[in-house]
C-alpha cells in the first residue's frame, strides 16, 4: 500500500508521519503516531468515543481522512493534561465518578472542551448538546454533565 | 489500496471522477465505507475549490456551496433560518464534517438538511450539467456521478417555514421522520404550498396532495385537517430497525397536523 507523508500539529507539537492511502486520522493517531488516547468505537460515526479537535473544532477521527488535517492543528485527550496537572475536565470527571467503563471518556472530554472553549459557561441544556453526538453506556449521563458543568467554574450537586 | 487525488477546482475534479472514484465532501459517508467496505473503494477525489464554501444571497434566493457544513450554516447570521434544521443533524462533531451536499446523497433514514431543501424549492446546480429541480434530482440521486457545485434555495419571509425531527431518543436520535413545510402566504391565504417529508419514501418526497388541500385556504384546523388524510396519497414508508412503515404512516399526520396548528397558533 503506498504512504503519503502528513504533517500536522498534535497537541502543540509538530507531528510528521505517513500514512496509508484512504487511511482515517484515527488510525494514523494510533498506530503511526502512537497517540492511543482517541478510542476506536463504531468506525461509522455513531459513537462519537474517538472525538478530537481539528482546529478547534470536534470531528470524529474515524470519519476523516488523515491527510485532510495536513498542517492543521489536532487535539487529543492525550494533550490535555499539563504534565502532572490534569485538564479541570479530567479532574471534574474524576472526582464526580464521570466514568466508569472509560471507554467514551477520551470523547466525552474533548466534546466538552470544544464547548468550554466557545462557551466558558454553558447552560445544562447547551452541555446536553455538546455531548448528544457521544454514547456512554454506563453512567447515565448525569454525572458527566453535572462534572462539565463544575469544570465551567458552577456549583451543581456531585454524584454519590 | 485506496488512491486519493486532490484538486483545485470543481472542475477538474468532475473531469477525474467521470474515470471512476468517490467524491469525498465532508467524509461522513464515504470514509464510513472506507472503514467497513475498503474493497469496494479504489480511489476518492478530494476538491480543495473554495466556492465550495460559498454562502450569497441573490435577490430572494441564497446560494450555499455544497462544501457547506453543518456548523458552517448553524454560525452563520444569513443562514439563521435553517439554523434549526442544521443542528438536527448528528453531534457537534458530525455537523463539523456533514455537508449540505452529502444530505443530498445520504441514504435513509439520515440527510434531514435535504428534507428541508426540498420544501425551499431547492435547485441543484452540478458542475458540466446546469442546474436541475431538487426533486427530480432528488428521484435520481443513485445514478449520479458528477459533483454538485452548489444548491439555491428560497428564503422564507419570517414565520412561513418549518421544521420537525421525530425520533424516539431525546435529544439526539436517528429520524423515524423528517418534516419541511413552507407556506408562504397572500392575503391571509396559502399560496404555493411546500410540504416535504424525509424517511417517508425512497427519498425526500413532497405531499403534494396535502399541499394542494392547503392552497387558497386559511390555516385553520379544518383545513389543516383535510389536508393529513391525503398523506398516503404521496407518502412510501418503508421498514426498518427505527419504525415500521405501518407505524409511520399512522403518525406522520399527527405530526403534520401538529406543526401546521402550532404555526398558525
Amino acid at each position: 500500500m503506498s504512504k503519503k507523508p502528513l504533517q500536522f500539529t498534535l497537541n502543540g507539537s509538530p507531528t510528521a508521519v505517513f500514512a496509508n492511502g484512504g487511511a482515517n486520522l484515527l488510525d494514523v493517531l494510533r498506530r503511526e503516531v502512537g497517540d492511543l488516547t482517541p478510542k476506536y468505537g463504531c468506525g461509522q460515526g455513531t459513537c462519537g468515543t474517538c472525538t478530537i479537535l481539528i482546529d478547534g473544532e470536534p470531528h470524529l477521527g474515524c470519519l476523516t481522512l488523515a491527510e485532510s488535517v495536513e498542517g492543521r492543528s489536532v487535539e487529543t485527550t492525550g494533550g490535555l493534561a499539563n504534565g502532572p496537572d490534569l485538564h479541570p475536565l479530567q479532574k471534574e470527571f474524576m472526582e464526580g465518578f464521570a466514568a466508569q467503563c472509560g471507554f467514551c471518556t477520551p470523547g466525552m472530554l474533548m466534546a466538552a472542551k470544544a464547548l468550554l472553549d466557545q462557551n466558558p459557561r454553558p447552560s445544562r441544556e447547551e452541555v446536553v448538546e455538546a455531548i448528544s453526538g457521544n454514547i456512554c453506556r454506563c453512567t447515565g449521563y448525569e454525572s458527566i454533565i453535572d462534572a462539565i458543568l463544575r469544570a465551567s467554574g458552577q456549583n451543581v450537586g456531585r454524584a454519590v | 489500496m485506496i488512491t486519493v487525488d486532490n484538486f483545485n477546482s470543481v472542475a477538474e475534479g468532475a473531469n477525474a471522477l467521470s474515470s471512476g472514484g468517490r467524491y469525498y465532501g465532508g467524509g461522513t459517508l464515504v470514509m464510513r465505507d472506507a472503514n467497513y467496505a475498503e474493497e469496494n473503494l479504489e480511489r476518492i477525489v478530494r476538491v480543495s475549490d473554495p466556492t465550495l464554501n460559498e454562502i450569497r444571497t441573490q435577490g430572494n434566493r441564497q446560494i450555499l456551496g455544497a462544501g457547506v457544513t453543518m456548523a458552517q450554516i448553524i454560525r452563520t447570521r444569513e443562514t439563521e433560518h435553517l439554523s434549526d434544521v442544521a443542528k438536527a443533524v448528528g453531534g457537534p462533531a458530525i455537523r463539523s464534517a456533514a455537508t449540505l451536499g452529502g444530505n443530498l446523497f445520504a441514504p435513509n433514514p439520515y440527510g434531514d438538511f435535504a428534507v428541508a431543501m426540498l420544501a425551499l424549492d431547492g435547485i441543484v446546480s452540478v458542475t458540466g450539467a446546469g442546474e436541475q429541480g431538487i426533486e427530480q434530482f432528488l428521484a435520481s440521486r443513485d445514478s449520479f456521478a458528477g459533483i454538485v457545485q452548489n444548491v439555491s434555495l428560497a428564503v422564507p419571509d419570517r414565520g412561513t417555514f418549518r421544521f420537525r425531527k421525530v425520533s424516539r431518543i431525546k435529544p439526539k436520535g436517528v429520524s423515524v421522520m423528517s418534516i419541511a413545510t413552507w407556506l408562504p402566504q397572500s392575503a391571509g391565504r396559502i399560496s404555493n404550498a411546500r410540504i416535504a417529508f424525509g424517511v417517508m419514501g425512497p427519498h425526500p418526497i413532497r405531499a403534494k396532495a396535502a399541499e394542494q388541500a392547503l392552497e387558497g385556504a386559511q390555516l385553520d384546523e379544518t383545513t389543516v385537517d383535510r389536508a393529513v388524510t391525503t398523506l398516503n396519497n404521496d407518502l412510501r414508508p418503508m421498514d426498518d430497525a427505527i419504525a415500521s412503515g405501518w407505524y409511520r404512516s399512522e403518525v406522520a399526520p399527527i405530526h403534520l397536523k401538529r406543526m401546521l396548528l402550532e404555526r398558525s397558533g
